[in-house]
């Protein structure tokens, strides 16, 4: 039953951070590399919604700009349903491929041309893969996408500063929606609107998937908003993966000790009087990150084997303590 | 947190969005027409330039003699002082006439009409130049656009018009004497040209990499929409201010580059004189008393160069966003 659409293996991505050529002769300076995404695997199923949090920094836009191509992996491959994205993509195939995902991008003001009007905006989608489209339909379709996030098709003729900030992004979401995508990357779609607003645009977006069976990513560092939308969660610490798991086990039962952390962060309005424990230091500098688990320094688990050894990803948690069952007792109820 | 109810349903019929208004009338409601409306020294720039740009499109109907046909020239009439005679007279000159009998509001016509080509096709040779290369290095940056950068910063590291003149020798050397009369007109061009596409492409490409990294340009690129197309469709349109800011006081400049030249004997060929010419002319005879024949063309460039330079420096505040 569960068919997967997207598969992400052993990605990494490293950006290049040195100064340049001259510079680094004369201070007799090496390379230096970030790796914003390192070695992070993992599947999501047609129609169900992935969600990737994590804190800033911790590599969920580049894996994002990863999954849609705007960047190219260091290592590791992309497979959309069966096909590798990873590779480059070109020609007749590519454009065939291309129509089948499209992305959501967290300000919807800088996602929109302001010299475009929205019809233009909306059509964009068309144009590209809908070459045979004429001016009548396309400008139909773009007043039935307009209607169908909400909004009216007078308003076409307008520029995106004309709009709200919730109304910008359903702008961006017909304009995702046009040429009839099965799957949308939304790097952190409402982060820069208000919380009301906020209900609405998801609210919209789930409505959008039940209708067309969409699949979505969903980049987040909002746990409220994650639970709300998501199936399955990943929990990203410095580029790699801490845990993933299905998004009722996740919120019920974490098993990653970053990812109690993160929970107990949440303020809860039942006020349970649950014991929390604070947030402590800050995520590292992805420039020197720490050896072994890059979350030993916070862990209040840390032993010396994860001060000196990468713990590998079993039953979707990276962790030694939880590998050797040190954890167990310490569940919550 | 509270969900809010979702936004209503589509209606059973689709509707396409109607159709925008006119540009006339989005022109006349813009804040650019109410900031030239409010700006007396900017209506006065703009008739002057319209006018005097009218009067050199219209100059060969409206002179009152066509200073280039030899055989209504008469030598007899040489030095003639502005309006010594009556009117509707057989030789009544306005401004006075020149050495060779020539009417001077004729040469100013004639002149302001070749001085306003050449700035024209030369501003506009180096707004396209300027503006590709601009494009071209700012989106794609690393090599390309450091090669392009540095000969745009060693050639604004010398004079405008000394890399003006070093083009202008060069081309003329290398075109065959047969032609050089003819071909003079566009080797200046070419030259006043070349030496000022530098400006645009720094513009251009430095609006070009803030655009570039906006979301609307990843959107794009993420259909898959060639680069080209992104850059003419998406990018350009976003950049278009400060060209035009450029474009128009380069346009000042332009003219006055031409006449530099021509001012210098390198421009056109004297029997096609620009105001530029008419100054030099006129410089001789300054100081034996016939000063009308440097006074007027001298007043018709400054006018002109003036005009075209406060309309540059209105657009600049008026597209400038911060000092509205």
């Amino acid at each position: 039953m569960s068919d997967v659409l997207l598969d992400v293996r052993n990605l990494s991505r490293r950006f290049d951070v040195s100064k340049p050529w001259l510079n680094r002769k004369l201070e007799g300076l090496e390379k230096l590399y970030v790796k914003a995404v390192d070695d992070v695997s993992f599947t999501v199923n047609r129609g169900e919604t992935f969600a990737l949090v994590g804190e800033s920094g911790s590599g969920k836009s580049t894996i994002a700009k990863l999954i849609v191509g705007l960047l190219k992996p260091t290592q590791g491959e992309i497979f959309f349903s069966g096909q590798s994205l990873a590779r480059g993509l070109s020609g007749a195939e590519a454009r065939r491929l291309r129509r089948r995902f499209q992305m959501i991008f967290q300000d919807p003001l800088a996602s929109l041309n302001p010299r475009w009007r929205v019809t233009d905006i909306i059509a964009e989608p068309l144009r590209v893969f809908e070459r045979s489209m004429d001016d009548r339909a396309r400008r139909l379709r773009v007043g039935e996408l307009l209607t169908l996030v909400g909004l009216s098709p007078e308003d076409g003729v307008k520029f995106p500063h004309q709009f709200s900030g919730g109304q910008r992004q359903r702008i961006a979401i017909a304009r995702a929606l046009a040429a009839k995508p099965e799957f949308i990357v939304c790097d952190e779609p409402t982060s820069a609107l208000d919380v009301s607003v906020q209900a609405q645009i998801l609210n919209l977006m789930k409505d959008l998937q039940k209708e067309f069976g969409l699949t979505y990513v969903f980049i987040s560092h909002n746990l409220q908003v994650v639970r709300h939308m998501a199936d399955h969660i990943g929990v990203l610490y410095l580029g790699r993966l801490a845990e993933v798991a299905p998004a009722r086990d996740l919120f019920e039962a974490p098993r990653h000790p970053y990812t109690r952390m993160l929970l107990d962060a949440v303020p809860d309005i039942e006020m349970t009087g649950r014991r929390r424990k604070k947030v402590e230091g800050e995520i590292p500098s992805p420039l020197s990150p720490p050896p072994g688990c890059a979350f030993h320094p916070r862990c209040p688990f840390a032993n010396d084997r994860c001060k000196t050894e990468v713990p590998r990803t079993l039953g979707g948690v990276a962790c030694h303590a939880v590998e050797e069952g040190r954890l167990s007792d310490l569940v919550q109820p | 947190m509270s969900m809010t109810e979702t936004p209503p349903r589509p209606p059973a019929t689709p509707q396409a969005p109607p159709r925008p208004e006119s540009r006339l009338r989005r022109f006349l409601d813009s804040d650019i027409f109410y900031s030239w409306k409010r700006s007396p020294v900017t209506i006065l720039a703009t008739v002057t330039a319209l006018t005097l740009i009218l009067i050199a499109i219209l100059a060969p109907w409206i002179a009152p003699y066509d200073p280039f046909n030899p055989a209504s020239l008469n030598l007899m009439d040489g030095f003639t002082p502005p309006v010594s005679q009556g009117p509707f007279s057989e030789n009544w000159f306005l401004m006075g006439a020149d050495n060779q009998g020539r009417d001077v509001l004729s040469t100013i016509m004639y002149g302001s009409r070749v001085s306003l080509f050449v700035g024209f096709m030369a501003t506009m040779f180096a707004m396209v130049l300027g503006v590709g290369l601009g494009l071209t290095a700012g989106y794609n940056g690393g090599m390309i656009d450091a090669v392009i950068m540095r000969i745009a910063d060693i050639q604004l590291s010398f004079p405008a018009i000394l890399i003006a003149l070093l083009i202008f020798g060069v081309a003329r050397g290398m075109i065959p004497a047969s032609h050089q009369e003819s071909m003079a007109i566009w080797v200046l061009i070419l030259a006043i040209g070349l030496s000022n596409w530098a400006q645009f492409a720094r513009t251009v490409r430095g609006a070009t990499m803030v655009e570039r990294e906006k979301d609307y340009v990843s959107a794009a690129r993420i259909m898959g929409v060639h680069p080209i197309l992104i850059l003419l469709r998406h990018i350009l349109p976003n950049v278009l201010g400060p060209v035009l800011v450029i474009g128009t006081i380069g346009l000042a400049l332009a003219i006055i580059e031409e006449a530099t030249l021509s001012f210098l004997g390198v421009g056109v060929p004297p029997t096609q004189p620009s105001l530029g010419t008419l100054i030099r002319i006129g410089q001789q005879y300054l100081f034996s008393g016939e000063w009308w024949i440097l006074f007027f063309p001298a007043v018709t460039l400054i006018l002109l160069a003036l005009s075209v330079n406060l309309l540059g420096d209105w657009l600049r505040d008026a597209l400038n966003p911060k000092l509205r």
